[in-house]
């Protein structure tokens, strides 16, 4: 790891002035960013330490249901929440699927949004791919197994994150604080794909920018929801395909349906039309298959992952059988 | 621009002051400034789980923590376990050290730190975990010789003898202290019961 400088803010104003600056990146739970470091994919002169900043690691639900989580709260804490694992079990799910246990015990909500892809071009130091200021993004033509099977081009990574797919159900807003003061941005319109955006960024922050809360509405009526993910490794690992999935249930039907995929698209991938065709009786498989058809509507596997178009149709059904049992 | 910084930092229960540059993880000041290689260097980059240590009681990876955020945190290495075992009142090895040995849970040993301190953690917090409770905890621990049952089976070892019953399946310390072979499924075999 080539050297910096630790600075250690106690107030937010301090941090985002220090980020500001330039030179600088953010270190929460640090579990994405050593790594970055080490492979030299990030060469900060100044390392911006977030974790003794106060009042951005608390879980709370307010009168109404309501839930603000702090960004540096970690997964494990996430995961364990009672109040989480109840109301938002989506959430509590999508948490506990995320790396292993030492890894959710440092990883925070914030640092889980904010990583960066783990597409194999981009973590390998001598390749000068799309993502890292080159030209090219090698996956389109080369290995593509873990790639993009939807909205990729001209870069085909997925989106590493198994929180993002769950917020995105649960129509969560982001607090972000910068150089320019505090803004919200609905979870739906923070992650950026490639072709809409800057190529080298997967979000809308800003220089300087970072997240500091996420805020989830209260879910009114009788919702179950849940979070399931393949993986190509059973001890822990990233999202080969994973579905956050939420319904109103009323009187037996599904009145009103929530369906977003992770591991295959750039950002977390939600369909309208897939959550429309599961509106109806609550047990209705030919309902699931046409949801999975919706969903990998225009899909354009690479060489490698065409795998993902049936197992991303598998996992919908599996997640839609779980949560109408 | 390499910044030397003092670090205070409490680990297996000393108070110890340690100069480190800013960039240096947990793991190196463990391993080369303070002298304990029990947690170990593999990967270096979050994989494996070698460089586990507990930081207030919890698994976490020492080569994904900066030395310095472990400051006013207790920090507990494998070379901490027995000690800690001993100041409350045990004798000899922490009872995970004592199992994974006469379980025969290790091979080359490389993985064994971070195990155990893993297993120890599970254990502090649930002294009764199921099969698969202790897969879970284990699953960020990376072991290439043994295959996992032995393992398994060492802390399932120790929560039956602190339970004062038999562990539900024979491990190898079952038959190693009758004098006995292990049988094909206490060395993780599949389909040939003894």
């Amino acid at each position: 790891m080539k050297s910096f400088e630790l600075v250690r803010p106690r107030t937010l104003d301090q941090a985002v002035t220090e980020l500001a600056a330039g030179g600088a990146m953010p270190l929460a739970g640090g579990q994405d960013l050593l790594g970055e470091l080490k492979e030299h994919l990030a060469d900060p002169e100044r390392v911006v330490d977030l974790k003794r900043l106060e009042g951005l690691d608390g879980i709370d639900v307010d009168g109404e249901g309501n839930l603000t989580v702090g960004a540096l709260v970690t997964l494990t804490a996430l995961e364990e929440d009672p109040r989480v694992r109840e109301r938002f079990p989506v959430l509590a799910e999508a948490a506990a699927s995320v790396g292993s246990v030492q890894i959710r015990n440092a990883g925070t909500v914030g640092g889980n949004l904010c990583q960066r892809p783990r597409c194999w071009y981009y973590r390998t130091e001598d390749t000068p791919c799309l993502k890292r200021g080159g030209t090219e993004c090698f996956s389109y033509a080369g290995k593509s197994k873990y790639n993009a099977i939807l909205g990729g081009g001209p870069s085909y990574i997925v989106h590493p994150s198994d929180v993002a797919p769950a917020l995105r159900v649960l129509d969560a807003e982001l607090e972000l604080r910068g150089p320019g003061g505090e803004r919200r941005v609905p979870v739906a319109d923070f992650f950026t794909l490639p072709s809409e955006g800057d190529v080298l960024k997967e979000n809308v922050l800003e220089p300087g920018e970072i997240v500091t809360r996420v805020r989830v509405p209260a879910l009114r009526g009788t919702w179950r929801s849940g979070y399931e993910k393949f993986r190509e490794r059973d001890s822990y690992d990233w999202a080969l395909a994973s579905v956050a999935a939420a319904l109103r249930v009323d009187a037996g039907r599904v009145v009103e349906a929530r369906l977003c995929m992770g591991g295959v698209a750039p950002i977390p991938w939600r369909v309208a039309k897939a959550e429309q065709a599961l509106l109806g009786p609550l047990r209705d498989e030919s309902a699931w298959t046409a949801a999975g058809r919706e969903m990998v509507r225009g899909a354009e596997p690479l060489e490698h992952n065409g795998y993902k178009v049936p197992l991303a149709r598998a996992m919908i059904v599996k997640t839609l059988r779980r949560l109408t049992t | 621009m390499r910044r030397m910084r003092s670090l205070r930092l409490k680990v297996n229960g000393d108070e110890v002051e340690v100069g480190a540059p800013d960039h240096w993880t947990l793991l190196e000041v463990l391993r080369y400034r303070l002298g304990l290689i029990g947690s170990k260097q593999g990967c270096d980059k979050g994989d494996c789980g070698a460089c586990t240590v507990l930081v207030d009681g919890a698994p976490v990876l020492s080569c994904l923590t900066l030395a310095a955020l472990a400051e006013g945190r207790e920090v507990t290495t494998i070379e901490g376990l027995m000690p800690a075992h001993v100041a409350r009142g045990g004798a000899g090895a922490d009872p995970v050290q004592d199992a994974f040995d006469r379980c025969g849970a290790l091979q080359c040993g490389f993985c064994q730190p971070g195990m155990m301190l893993s297993a120890r953690a599970l254990l502090d917090r649930t002294p009764f975990p199921t099969r698969e409770e202790i897969q879970q905890a284990l699953a960020g621990n990376l072991c290439r010789c043994t295959g996992y049952t032995q393992i398994f089976q060492a802390v399932e070892q120790v929560a039956a003898e602190a339970a004062g019953i038999e562990p539900a399946e024979p491990t190898w310390a079952t038959y190693r202290e009758a004098g006995q072979q292990p049988s094909p499924r206490a060395r993780g075999v599949k389909g040939e019961d003894a």
